[in-house]
């Protein structure tokens, strides 16, 4: 499965020849180590370990981590993912990735971490639509009622009620790559992808490439 | 960052540095290419700027007419390939930048605006 990591740049847009606006996301995606690959005859399983954004300074690196990337031959990075591969013996400790694997057109699931919104309250995090704010009403922003009374005299799992929104692993699947700057190492893929700009991001080939 | 930086050239090579400056309140003749089913042919629009939206890629404006006593708005994406030549007929004069009380207005008065001392370009049909 081809896969890489990546830093989002910023939200971008094309215009093509027709004058539509194409909205698109540059990630600044590889070149990634191929830091650990496993096998399932060794782990059980067989994946690939990436890294992302090399530590220039060795003394930031601790030894027990300096030890790992020993092994494989790799510049120490301040990230590592593991991705599920189907045949990890396709891969080699050390070996680079880059944004060479994608091509224009290819479908993509893209994986961050969603912006903090923190506490949020209903309405914000349950499209709750809340009373109104004035004319005497003096149910503004709660969430009302939760339930029914002594049966089943419980509130049932699932219910939607305030708490932490976003911070939290977000996959948008099925993003078209329309353009791959090999040179600098940039992919725009179409549309929105998780998390703010400067956030970390994962680019795997799509799992779902059939639907539709 | 670097990679911004590249990002942001990206965006820069689309914006089109071939169209005349303009200002709400000048008079535009637009040329864009319209799409006809598998032909395309170029239409001109002739008609006040009332606004200009928006920064960068995104830019866009819009030109008021009057056509046939109905008022027409049409907004363009100022970057946009399909319009193939802007002229600049007459500079207006006006203060401000979002020029809806011509909407409000009927007859002559519609179609006006104060122009600056001198024009730019002759409003005639020869050049180019």
């Amino acid at each position: 499965m081809k896969a890489i990591l990546g830093t989002k740049i910023k939200m971008t847009a094309l215009i093509d020849e027709s004058g539509a606006t194409v909205p698109l996301t540059a990630i600044a995606a590889g070149p990634c180590p191929v830091v650990q690959v496993k096998t399932p005859e060794k782990d059980g399983y067989a994946a690939i370990q990436l890294g992302w954004q090399a530590i220039e300074k060795e003394s930031r690196v601790n030894r027990p981590r300096k030890g790992h990337f020993k092994r494989s031959g790799a510049t120490p990075t301040r990230m590592l993912r593991e991705v599920r591969v189907v045949d990890a013996t396709a891969y080699q400790p050390g070996q680079m990735l880059t944004v060479d694997m994608f091509a224009e057109g290819d479908l993509v699931d893209v994986t961050g971490t969603s912006k903090g919104r923190g506490f949020a309250g209903g309405i914000k995090r349950c499209n709750y639509r809340g009373g109104r704010m004035s004319h005497g009403s003096m149910f503004h922003r709660a969430p009302g009622s939760i339930g029914a009374s002594s049966f089943p005299s419980r509130v049932h799992k699932g219910h939607h009620l305030p708490g932490q929104m976003g911070a939290a692993r977000v996959t948008v699947q099925r993003l078209r790559v329309v353009k791959v700057d090999k040179e600098n190492n940039i992919l725009y893929v179409r549309g929105a992808v998780p998390g703010a700009s400067g956030g970390a991001v994962m680019v795997r080939a799509t799992r779902k490439p059939n639907k539709k | 960052m670097k990679a911004r930086a590249i990002v942001e050239q990206f965006e820069q090579k689309q914006i089109r540095s071939d169209l005349p400056d303009f200002r709400p309140g000048d008079t535009l003749r637009v040329f864009a290419k319209v799409k006809e089913g598998d032909r395309t042919r170029e239409q001109r629009l002739e008609g006040i700027c009332i606004r200009r939206a928006g920064g960068g890629l995104g830019e866009t404006f819009t030109v008021r007419k009057i056509s046939h006593g109905v008022g027409v708005e049409r907004t363009y994406l100022l970057n946009s390939p399909i319009i193939t030549r802007i002229e600049r007929v007459r500079e207006g004069h006006v203060r401000r930048a979002r020029l809806y009380y011509l909407r409000d207005r009927v007859g002559r008065k519609a179609s006006r605006v104060r122009s600056r001392k001198r024009s730019v370009a002759e409003p005639v049909e020869s050049e180019s």
